[in-house]
């Protein structure tokens, strides 16, 4: 901004005309925006200190809510069980559109087609991805099982139907759903990374696996750092799929955090207590962005 | 979260490895093949599932499990696509899926665009703290304030009405950051000339903005459409009538309620991705760009 005396008010005529022609661009979209995202995690904050439960008013009850929390089993398992999931989740699907990614980089016949088919999985339909995976599934008659008798396994896997499978099941869906979106982030990457690294490190007499660690690898080290930040709050919000799935079942060995939220507030009418079980999962989602941020930037330094 | 990190624009992708020598002949053609199996065993894993729901919704119910595996139908049972409708609502679960996805897309498309106008080229006292508060909320998940959206949304008496599913999907941060970050490329000085030739902020967007912006408009339509038609957890807490079922909705009561009906549920379940397939063929590249220029989404 110009300090001059005399420009100053033609400036402050400018700002204020700026400042009316932005919102006006501005308005129509934040109306929205503002009353149905950000009013409602700014009260999310209230009701998660009272005893609301649809039926008359809300009542404050201080941290009950949180202390209730503190010795709920379900709850503990439903937050063992999205770590579970995330930890098993991040670093499959991470190789796995990395390696894809790399795959596609070559000079390869039907990389284009390959490229579609990767992709599809990410914008089919939960309901429809859950039913015919719960059919490939099928213990006795299941294409899986019958693949898997076919190489020799003997006693394979019960999958959706036991309680030790049904986790593993519902992370391989998940990782083959959403490998080819982030397959597209790391391929947008690998392709930032300048030809002539390659051919100096060639020169230099790199093997493959050299030119892997020390070009690609250190070139890609943004987009790795964005995928896996996306990555984790996809894991840890994960919820429609292991809905439509496995309903959380058997028994308890694939709840997750988000489906205990949805149990006690739209089945239960616990909006106060499930509201404070959404904090949770807010601050987790929270403080890990937070947190990787912070390492990348002192990486970065 | 800043927004310097997630604004960093990703090139749009060139297929295939374009940019690279082909110089590495002689040992290439051992790692080819072993491109060419990876590749073809990909695929076949990636398909599987398609396939099977194709080959299943084609078979007649006794034959959809079946030791050993039958892999191609037979006889052909063509019926289960006339059978589904009279056995379903799929046309009042379509019809409410379509007239959605369409309201949201062009509410979408219209605020977004207008708004991320506003921030990428209007400067005006307070701005990149409005922005930062919409890129935040991209990393809140929706689960976690689910409830209270819930609660404003019975206040306002729009739950168990189709409105509740245009308020909820229409006026995301997406859009406004796929925009914006699309506006960003557009060099400033043509915005620059046509302000001293008189053009107001609206003619600029309008005469100059929006017709270089096609491109970046059809990803986020065809974006937005895909989500809202594929949109599950939205319709479930929402809307209670049957009548108001999306195909999502819909489907998943078919499942439950004629659970052993294994090849008519891979029908519907074909009808129902059906739209979007053809709408990822036809658009693919948009697809393509709108991911890679964002990152963000879902």
């Amino acid at each position: 901004m110009a300090t001059l005396p005399s420009t100053r008010p033609r400036n402050r005529r400018l700002v204020s005309r700026n400042t009316v022609a932005g919102w006006s661009f501005i308005l129509p979209n934040f109306v929205g925006f503002a009353v149905l995202t950000l009013l409602p995690v700014l009260v999310l904050f209230y009701v998660a200190f009272t005893n609301w439960n649809v039926f008359g008013a809300a009542e404050w009850t201080g941290t009950a809510n949180f202390r209730r929390m503190w010795d709920d089993a379900s709850f503990w398992t439903a937050l063992r069980n999205t770590v579970y999931y995330t930890v098993f989740h991040i670093p499959l699907t991470l190789a796995a559109s990395l390696g894809l990614a790399l795959l596609l980089n070559r000079k390869l016949r039907g990389v284009r087609f390959f490229r579609t088919v990767a992709f599809f999985p990410y914008i089919t339909s939960i309901v429809a991805i859950a039913v015919v995976w719960n059919q490939l599934f099928s213990p006795e008659y299941g294409p899986i099982n019958a693949l898997l008798g076919a190489v020799g396994v003997d006693n394979a896997p019960g999958w959706t139907t036991s309680s030790t499978w049904s986790m593993p099941a519902v992370i391989i869906v998940g990782t083959w759903r959403y490998m080819g979106y982030y397959m597209l982030l790391f391929l947008a990457g690998l392709q930032t990374i300048p030809a002539q690294l390659y051919e100096a490190a060639e020169t230099d007499g790199a093997t493959p696996w050299q030119r892997f660690v020390h070009v690609t690898l250190p070139g890609l080290r943004h987009t790795t750092f964005f995928v896996t930040v996306l990555l984790t709050i996809e894991s840890f919000k994960v919820f429609d799929l292991i809905l439509v799935m496995t309903g959380g079942g058997p028994g308890q060995s694939t709840l997750v955090l988000s489906q205990y939220i949805y149990q006690k507030s739209f089945e239960e009418n616990q909006f106060g207590y499930a509201s404070a079980v959404s904090i949770v999962l807010f601050a987790i989602c929270f403080s890990i962005t937070v947190i990787q941020f912070m390492v990348n930037k002192r990486r970065n330094s | 979260m800043t927004t310097t990190d997630l604004a960093a624009p990703a090139p749009a992708i060139t297929v295939p490895g374009s940019g690279r020598p082909p110089s590495r002949r002689v040992a290439s053609r051992g790692w080819r093949l072993v491109g060419y199996a990876a590749l073809v065993l990909a695929a076949a894993g990636l398909l599987l599932p398609f396939y099977w729901m194709v080959v299943a919704s084609l078979k007649t119910n006794s034959d959809v499990f079946t030791i050993p595996i039958t892999w191609l139908p037979d006889p052909v049972v063509w019926r289960n696509y006339l059978d589904i409708w009279q056995r379903s609502d799929m046309t009042t679960w379509l019809g409410n899926t379509l007239l959605l996805s369409m309201v949201v897309t062009l509410l979408q498309v219209v605020t977004g665009s207008f708004a991320a106008y506003g921030f990428a080229r209007v400067r005006f006292p307070g701005r990149n703290a409005l922005f930062l508060a919409y890129v935040g909320t991209i990393a809140v998940p929706w689960q976690s304030y689910m409830i209270p959206q819930f609660i404003l949304m019975s206040k306002l008496q729009l739950s168990n009405t189709l409105w509740s599913i245009v308020a909820i999907q229409a006026f995301g941060a997406f859009g406004v950051f796929l925009m914006k970050q699309f506006y960003e490329t557009i060099p400033e000085e043509l915005s620059e000339s046509a302000r001293v030739d008189g053009l107001s902020e609206f003619g600029i967007y309008r005469r100059i903005m929006l017709p270089l912006s096609r491109p970046a408009l059809a990803s986020l339509a065809l974006l937005t459409f895909v989500t809202t038609w594929n949109d599950y957890l939205g319709p479930l807490i929402y809307l209670r009538s049957p009548e108001l079922r999306t195909i999502q909705l819909g489907l998943n009561t078919f499942i439950s309620q004629y659970n052993a009906e294994y090849a008519l549920i891979m029908t519907g379940s074909v009808l129902s991705v059906l739209p979007v397939a053809v709408i990822f063929l036809l658009g693919q590249r948009y697809f393509i760009e709108g991911i890679a220029t964002t990152g963000l989404k879902g």
